[in-house]
């Protein structure tokens, strides 16, 4: 693509980028270029997303009456294991780092790849090679522990354990090398002149996640090793026949598992951060706060496992201090969302269907996390536990929070990934299906479980029914919206229309290259600006997207580049 | 393993080895060495997870540790902490080598560590197969003190242990053989001295086994194992001696993979190293891999006193 | 002539490689003192010593430690953000440490039930 230095206009486009540079199998399977890996990434979590959901429908259809409709006790426990495990494990832990991290985080930077490119590549390998794993635990059937794996059930049990635990273990390890791979990339790969507090912030959040996956996956990994070990043969540390305690089983794997939660919600927070900047046409509102918050989170989020563990640890004092942390972990993840509020207030605010589903993150977030503090309160946990108000609680934060931020992303940077562009209008119904949906569904799930319906129960009393009956209709619907943006966006790579480099008009380097980039990512450097100043940015009716408008004050870099930040 | 003086080797560089998407040799380095600490600290994490096992079962069960610490033999368990702090001055040693060009020290430095991590290996199998013929196993599987096991049998099962352990290194030994005695010829210098190397590791995992046999029969007076030692027997519901020993097993066991995943990438690195693909220009893997090995130096720097010292 | 050219390649690659340079005497020297306070350690061992027993040995592999970090490791002459890291993950150890002991120090209490 040859630019034009001062309009900045598209002269002559070969039409050559990373999609089309090399064909054939052997040109992906081997391939190096983060781009490419991070598109394979976002097949198969989407494939596994689609495992995940099918198995939720069919539990929501069981639960749609309270006695059996055509699940026994025992299948309708592998379905709920096999559907969290999936969707946590597959989906959720890699989806916004892996799928957008990898192909956005370089680029972003101003990089030519990542640090390590061979290292991702097996981080993808091994990531396929935990699916295997866990769809052996599918077929061969019978896993019904959970997807907390529990001891003594899960080494004593005479189910496919091994198969989901080793296939965890080696999740583990593909989720460890691509928070490596992030971290020394963002350390090493900066460009000078892009100094920390100069960063867009969905490099925080990626940063800050990469630091947990580094510090908390691979005591998951020890914990799994050490499950495996217990169920071949029979080492005891967990199992009471033995000698040995099963809460300390709980303990070793919360202390990854709360983190792990932190790694699904940071990546979409930076996410938020970026469009909520770019669709308000404003300066973020407190990039330092929101770049400390990531971190704080991060860390704090260390601090917490035990609130899992309410009612099957022993200590009180152990119980109010883990209550009193969880409290202080919800402060940083509030800075943010009034920051990205105070970044709307007199922005000039177009309503493109990434900015829907960050509104609609923004609000279904906020529920999640609040309804957290139900949780986190040992008084009211007592009661709580282990009822839908928690299966709630994790979908509005899960679902409504990193899903729809990877909706969101995904809609963002899709023209960028793809060079196409989709039916705005179709996505914006698709939105609304799923908002509106998603809401039918788990809503009714808080008042079913602040009155006494226990989770993973596939019997449940008639006074529930009515709730139930609503929930399954409404996962229905979300269904229906889940899979009218799967066909929007499909129906986008055969019929959209070309995409413009700069679509949305956002300040971040990725949109200075082609949609899609070319294989090195940019032609020449990227300049570097200030990523949340759109004052340059103007809409140039021939490529149908925004250019860079240079002012003849004669020198390159007209402004000079500050921090961007009111704070 | 005849050490060449430096004067002839200054002449090799390591040339063109920056990758594309890094702007200098030096950023290339540091990301190199920044990933590799990142690694290690998601091993530490990892080791922590058996450290924390070890610590909630002690404070609250220290007489069943301190009871079972006893048949842990103190000698081998100083011995071998002796043979992984040379192996990690080697590994040290090595990597000035490299930044120096000194290629033919680099090799035998690096063949100096894959011994001692052979030696440490055999001594290791000795303690092993010792605890599986006196029944002193994980807690599933313990049955020391039960009446059925006999002398004989306690020997014999010894035996068998050993020899089991000892098979992969065996193999090693005799294969590498084979092949150079058979087709020496048709071997490059350079695959003729891997293969050699796999021969010397085959065959000092043997004099490890040795060395630890002799250690443990002059010290064997000093580790009690009478059977009516201990008051303390295996209860339903209440951690006993096996728990010590789940934990024993489970730490050094995952510490002694390590160890050969370290074997592993130290030959692989020292077929680049016979090819003089080292030099100052050029050394960070040398550097990196010796950082994994020192901390598989510092995790055994652990584990010696906490198993085998206290109580 | 050996040791001169040493010396020589040592002070040329402080200024312009791409890392510091151990001197073999040092490497030497930390080692010897590693098997000094390994023999220590073991003697050590053998004195009664009550509650004071773990945290002696722990002291001394902690000793021994660090001089395998700052020499063997090089974290002496590295950059800082490395020993920074390294450091906090122990943080992060005695944190999973601490809390777990807590919460599972002492016989079980049994939680009554809700009347």
């Amino acid at each position: 693509m040859i630019v034009d230095i001062n309009s900045e206009k598209i002269l002559r486009d070969d039409g050559v980028n990373y999609l089309n540079c090399d064909r054939g199998w052997k040109s992906w399977a081997f391939t190096l270029d983060h781009k490419r890996i991070g598109i394979m990434y976002l097949a198969g979590i989407l494939l596994c997303f689609l495992l995940g959901g099918i198995m939720a429908l069919l539990i929501r259809a069981e639960l749609f009456t309270p006695g059996k409709l055509y699940l026994t006790e025992d299948k309708y426990n592998e379905f709920f294991t096999l559907h969290g495990a999936i969707m946590t494990f597959l989906f959720l832990i890699p989806s916004i780092p892996a799928a957008i991290g990898n192909f956005v985080l370089p680029i972003m930077v101003g990089a030519k790849d990542v640090a390590f490119p061979r290292m991702n590549l097996a981080s993808f390998y091994l990531w396929v090679a935990g699916a295997i794993f866990f769809l052996l635990a599918l077929g061969l059937g019978g896993l019904d522990t959970g997807w907390t794996f529990y001891t003594p059930y899960s080494t004593t049990t005479n189910s496919t354990v091994i198969a989901a635990t080793m296939g965890v273990f080696i999740l583990g390890f593909s989720s460890i090398f691509t928070g490596l791979n992030f971290i020394v990339t963002i350390n090493k790969m900066r460009p000078a002149g892009m100094t920390w507090f100069r960063m867009p912030l969905l490099l925080w959040s990626l940063y800050a996640t990469s630091i947990i996956q580094v510090l908390a996956t691979p005591v998951l990994g020890i914990t799994m090793i050490l499950l495996t070990a217990e169920k071949m043969l029979g080492v005891g540390i967990f199992d009471p026949e033995l000698g040995g305690d099963p809460v300390l089983y709980q303990h070793f794997f919360w202390f990854y598992s709360h983190p792990a939660v932190y790694i699904m919600i940071l990546p979409a927070m930076g996410v938020i951060s970026e469009l909520m900047s770019v669709f308000s046409r404003k300066p973020i509102f407190g990039y330092r706060f929101i770049a400390y918050s990531s971190i704080a989170i991060a860390l704090l989020g260390f601090l917490v496992w035990g609130h899992h563990m309410f009612l099957s640890a022993d200590s009180p004092l152990a119980a109010v201090i883990f209550s009193a942390l969880t409290f202080s972990v919800s402060i940083p993840s509030g800075i943010k969302v009034f920051n990205w509020l105070a970044t709307m207030y007199k922005g000039s605010i177009r309503l493109d269907t990434p900015m829907c589903y960050a509104l609609s993150f923004i609000l279904l977030f906020g529920i999640g996390g609040l309804t957290g503090l139900f949780l986190g309160a040992l008084a009211t946990d007592v009661h709580l536990h282990d009822t839908y108000f928690v299966v709630a609680h994790f979908h509005y934060v899960m679902m409504g929070g990193t899903l729809i931020a990877f909706l969101a992303a995904l809609h963002y940077w899709w023209p960028k990934m793809f060079g196409k562009m989709y039916s705005e209008k179709w996505a914006k119904v698709a939105c609304l299906l799923i908002f509106i949906g998603f809401n039918w569904t788990f809503f009714p799930q808080f008042l079913l479980g602040s009155q006494g319906m226990p989770r993973r129960y596939a019997r449940y009393e008639a006074e529930f029914e009515g709730l139930h009956r609503v929930s399954t209709t409404g996962a229905m619907v979300l269904g229906v919206g889940l899979g009218l943006s799967a066909c929007v966006l499909g129906h986008s790579l055969w019929r959209g229309k070309r995409a413009p480099r700069n679509p949305w008009g956002a300040a971040t380097l990725e949109w200075q290259t082609g949609s899609p980039p070319p294989h090195h990512n940019f032609i020449g450097k990227p300049v570097l600006t200030d990523p949340y100043d759109y004052d340059d940015l103007v809409f140039d009716e021939e490529e149908g997207g925004f250019v860079r408008r240079r002012r003849r004050s004669g020198s390159e870099q007209e402004k000079p580049i500050k921090e961007p930040s009111i704070v | 393993m005849v050490m060449a003086s430096t004067t002839e080797e200054q002449d090799h560089h390591g040339h063109g080895h920056v990758a594309h998407h890094f702007d200098s040799a030096q950023q290339q380095f540091d990301a190199g060495k920044l990933g590799m600490w990142l690694f290690l600290i998601t091993e530490i994490l990892f080791f922590s997870g058996l450290f924390v096992a070890y610590a909630v079962y002690r404070v609250n069960h220290p007489e069943v540790f301190i009871d079972a610490r006893q048949h842990l033999n103190t000698s081998l368990g100083a011995l071998n902490t002796v043979v992984l702090l040379f192996s990690s001055l080697t590994m040290a040693w090595a990597v000035r080598a490299a930044q120096l060009g000194q290629h033919k020290l680099l090799s035998n430095l690096i063949i100096l560590t894959l011994l001692c991590a052979s030696v440490f290996l055999g001594i290791k199998s000795i303690e092993y197969s010792h605890k599986w013929g006196e029944g002193l196993l994980w807690a599933g599987a313990y049955t020391y003190g039960s009446e059925e096991l006999v002398e004989q049998d306690k020997s014999a099962a010894k035996l068998a242990a050993t020899a089991v352990l000892g098979a992969p290194a065996a193999l090693i030994a005799v294969v590498s053989g084979a092949i150079l005695v058979f087709w020496r010829k048709r071997l490059s210098s350079v695959v003729r001295t891997l293969v050699a190397v796999a021969l010397g590791m085959g065959a000092i995992y043997f004099v490890g086994v040795g060395i630890g046999i002799i250690v443990e029969v002059l010290t064997h007076s000093s580790v009690s194992h009478e059977p009516g030692d201990h008051s303390i027997s295996q209860v339903a519901g209440e951690p006993g001696p096996g728990v010590f020993f789940s934990i024993y097993f489970t730490m050094t066991g995952v510490h002694a993979l390590h160890i050969l995943i370290g074997m592993g990438v130290m030959l692989w690195m020292l077929e680049k190293s016979l090819r003089f693909e080292y030099g100052p220009d050029y050394f960070g893997p040398v550097d990196f891999v010796g950082l994994y090995w020192h901390l598989v130096d510092l995790v055994w720097i652990y584990l010696f006193p906490l198993l085998y010292l206290i109580g | 002539m050996n040791s001169n050219q040493n010396e020589l390649q040592h002070e040329e690659y402080d200024h312009h490689g791409l890392a510091h340079v151990m001197p073999v005497k040092l490497l030497v020297g930390v080692f010897s003192l590693l098997i000094f306070l390994t023999i220590i350690t073991v003697l050590l061992a053998q004195v009664p010593l009550g509650p004071w027993e773990v945290w002696v040995s722990l002291g001394v592999a902690t000793v021994k430690a660090t001089l395998v970090c700052l020499y063997f490791m090089h974290l002496r002459y590295d950059r800082t953000f490395n020993g920074f890291i390294f450091l906090s993950s122990i943080f992060f150890v005695a944190l999973f440490l601490a809390l777990t002991l807590m919460d599972l120090n002492g016989p079980r209490v049994p939680l009554s039930g809700i009347e």
